[in-house]
């Protein structure tokens, strides 16, 4: 199984960003190979509009079936329920952090998108 | 002749300056149009009273995907500029509220997926508001005291003025005079309101906030190339900035419209102040009269 976690930086030990359309970086975690692999979002931090859109439609196409991030806007969230990755909300701690709580099982599921969409 | 009426900061004076412009306009007979560009709070109309015309949809064209067709080559999501199209792995998902009517994604899908639907995104209305001219102290020449009205107003919870405002700009009638009251702020709405404009009067007030915005907007119509005069509005006498507060752009001031009781509380209650308050009709005049003049020289 693979899990993507926004990130500000682009290490396991980097903070969190607990936006997701503007996060500065994904980190994909396998959870077979226990490896971190870091997506840069630059286009996405930087997007006009749509950043939760592109940002989504990345996640999807790197076949994770986790994200954890701090919070998903209605955009984001229905690409992502679209290509069927679950969103987890989590907004401090380490990267590394993240995944530890979703392991445990302390992380909480979003059942939809939990801010407003905005502009910018 | 088209002036449009901009000012970078709010609150300046812009509609009280465009709807009194076109009183003193059609006041000397010429045949005037006011048209709203402030799509976002069009209010000229509370003081011109315009009698309704039409009132016009304005849509955007925006795509629709037909999934029974679409092969998700991904096309569209490529051209997209706006991220209205995401492109998953077994579908394609439109998000019409970013999207900005280019039709790229019609172009370059190769199957005819993407069919074209709308979005409202405002309306555009027509009337025509009567001036009476006599009774003042002139009567317009050909009698009839006529403002054609354009108005755009802006469907609520959509970002995007734009095609509103080139809505409105299609519609504006002929005439001898055209006066654009345009959005408050520089960027996009303004340019757009403000382009093919002869002349441009630029509202501000002598407050670092008036003059901040005022050189921001300067520089905005200096770029695209449009004459600029300047009006400063609500200059309390012995007040206000110092001599020379305005540097280089000085010359530029045409009028001073006095800070005053009267035409706020005319203008609170919806009134044309220039028709209830000789001294600013006397200051409209010689405004029109400056603008007139000056747009006859730049022709020559």
């Amino acid at each position: 199984m693979k899990i993507a976690i926004s990130s500000t930086g682009g290490k396991p030990e980097s903070p969190m960003d607990a936006r997701f359309g503007r996060a500065g970086y994904f980190q994909i975690f396998d959870t077979d190979t226990e490896e971190y692999e870091a997506i840069d979002n630059t286009t996405g931090r930087d997007a006009m509009q749509g950043a939760g859109v592109q940002a989504g439609e990345l996640i999807a196409g790197t076949g994770v079936s986790i994200l954890i991030t701090g919070h998903c806007g209605p955009n984001a969230y229905r690409v992502l329920s679209g290509a069927g990755v679950k969103v987890m909300l989590c907004s401090s701690g380490t990267v590394e952090n993240a995944v530890e709580k979703f392991m445990k099982g302390d992380l909480k599921e979003a059942a939809g998108p939990d801010v407003n969409g905005h502009w910018g | 002749m088209r002036i449009a009426v901009a000012s970078g900061k709010g609150g300046t004076g812009k509609t009280t300056v465009a709807v009194n412009l076109a009183v003193s306009a059609v006041r000397v007979g010429l045949r005037t149009a006011y048209v709203d560009c402030d799509v976002e709070e069009p209010n000229g109309h509370i003081y011109l009273k315009p009698e309704k015309g039409l009132s016009l949809p304005v849509a955007v064209e925006v795509p629709e995907i037909d999934e029974s067709l679409c092969t998700v080559c991904g096309e569209c999501g490529k051209i997209c500029e706006f991220k209205a199209i995401a492109v998953l792995g077994d579908r394609v998902m439109v998000f019409p509220e970013l999207c900005h009517g280019c039709g790229g994604c019609f172009l370059v899908c190769p199957v005819d997926a993407m069919k074209r639907s709308s979005r409202l995104v405002g309306r555009v209305e027509t009337g025509v508001s009567k001036i009476a001219t006599c009774g003042g102290d002139r009567a317009a020449p050909d009698g009839d005291g006529e403002i054609s009205v354009v108005q755009g107003i802006l469907r609520v919870k959509e970002a995007m003025p734009l095609p509103v405002i080139r809505e409105v700009k299609k519609h504006i009638p002929g005439g001898d005079i055209v006066i654009i009251d345009c959005p408050p702020g520089n960027s996009c709405p303004m340019v757009e309101s403000v382009r093919g404009a002869d002349r441009v009067i630029l509202v501000t007030e002598p407050t670092p906030f008036g003059l901040n915005d005022l050189e921001i907007a300067l520089e905005t119509v200096r770029e695209m190339g449009i004459p600029v005069d300047i009006i400063m509005n609500r200059c309390d006498p012995g007040a206000g900035l110092p001599e020379g507060a305005f540097g280089d752009v000085g010359s530029e001031v045409i009028a001073r419209i006095p800070e005053s009781r009267e035409i706020a509380e005319i203008n609170s209650r919806g009134g044309l102040a220039s028709l209830e308050f000789p001294e600013l009709a006397g200051t409209m005049d010689r405004i029109l009269e400056k603008i007139l003049r000056s747009a006859r020289e730049a022709r020559r």
